[in-house]
């Protein structure tokens, strides 16, 4: 999995890329918060118009960004979703939490 | 039901062959003709299922996991994880929405999943035995074969 960072006008967009399982969100965890930590953004944007699989690992990411922009005062969106993750966020209701954008939205 | 097909594979329990059990059982599935959304329900409950074992399973050692699948003539695939680490000492409670023992890296979700994605969801677990889950999916039988 590949992380793209794009940050201007105080909006922090994370590309993510490749599939999103355990194994995956373990070895990007420290590089997400790490750009999170350095852009102190008051808007997050996470694009996951790159993640062709995802599983509950990838719940536990965004809840984890959903805490993290909490306590910096910002704003998060997931964006570009495809269709298996976000048959993934609807089982777990995800939707209630975060806001979440298909990609053909 | 006498089965059609059956495969079975033994891997490490290392994260890095998440993709590859779920991968192995995409492609077993296949052999069903199933649709997109049927095929990556498979994948995904797989995934949640092995990565179980990984991290709960076997927590600071590397163990045995044991995929098999079967596929019987009415379009049906039945799928089973079998592990033999720590057991789960309460299944009920494993199974509920948010529950984790895995702290902040794990959403709690992943019986959720399974549970959403598949027909029906079994498990056997006795504590430092091992865990079995067993799956079960039809498959839709698509009219417009070729």
């Amino acid at each position: 999995m590949k992380i793209e960072e794009r940050f201007a006008d105080g909006e922090l967009t994370l590309c993510l890329r490749g599939e999103l399982d355990h194994h995956a969100a373990k070895l990007i965890a420290h590089e997400l918060e790490g750009a999170v930590d350095k852009r102190l953004p008051s808007a997050c944007v996470l694009d996951f118009g790159g993640v062709s699989f995802m599983d509950s690992s990838g719940i536990a990411v965004i809840i984890k960004a959903r805490r993290r922009a909490d306590e910096l005062g910002a704003s998060l969106r997931v964006v570009g979703v495809g269709r298996q993750p976000e048959r993934v966020l609807t089982a777990a209701g995800l939707g209630r939490l975060v806001s979440i954008e298909t990609a053909s939205e | 039901m006498k089965e059609t097909n059956s495969i079975r594979l033994e891997f490490q329990s290392r994260s890095i062959n998440e993709g590859f059990a779920r991968a192995a059982a995409a492609v077993f599935a296949a052999q069903l003709d199933p649709t997109l959304d049927e095929l990556n329900d498979i994948k995904t409950a797989v995934s949640e299922a092995v990565t179980n074992c990984i991290v709960h399973a076997y927590p600071d050692s590397i163990g045995k996991i044991l995929l098999r699948a079967r596929s019987f003539p009415n379009n049906s695939i039945e799928i089973i994880v079998r592990d033999w680490g720590r057991g789960i000492p309460d299944v009920d409670r494993a199974r509920e929405p948010m529950f984790t023992t895995g702290g902040d890296e794990r959403s709690g979700m992943g019986f959720t999943i399974m549970e959403s994605f598949m027909d029906s969801v079994k498990i056997r677990s006795a504590p430092e035995r091992g865990t079995t889950v067993t799956m079960r999916r039809s498959i839709s039988i698509r009219a417009a074969r070729k």
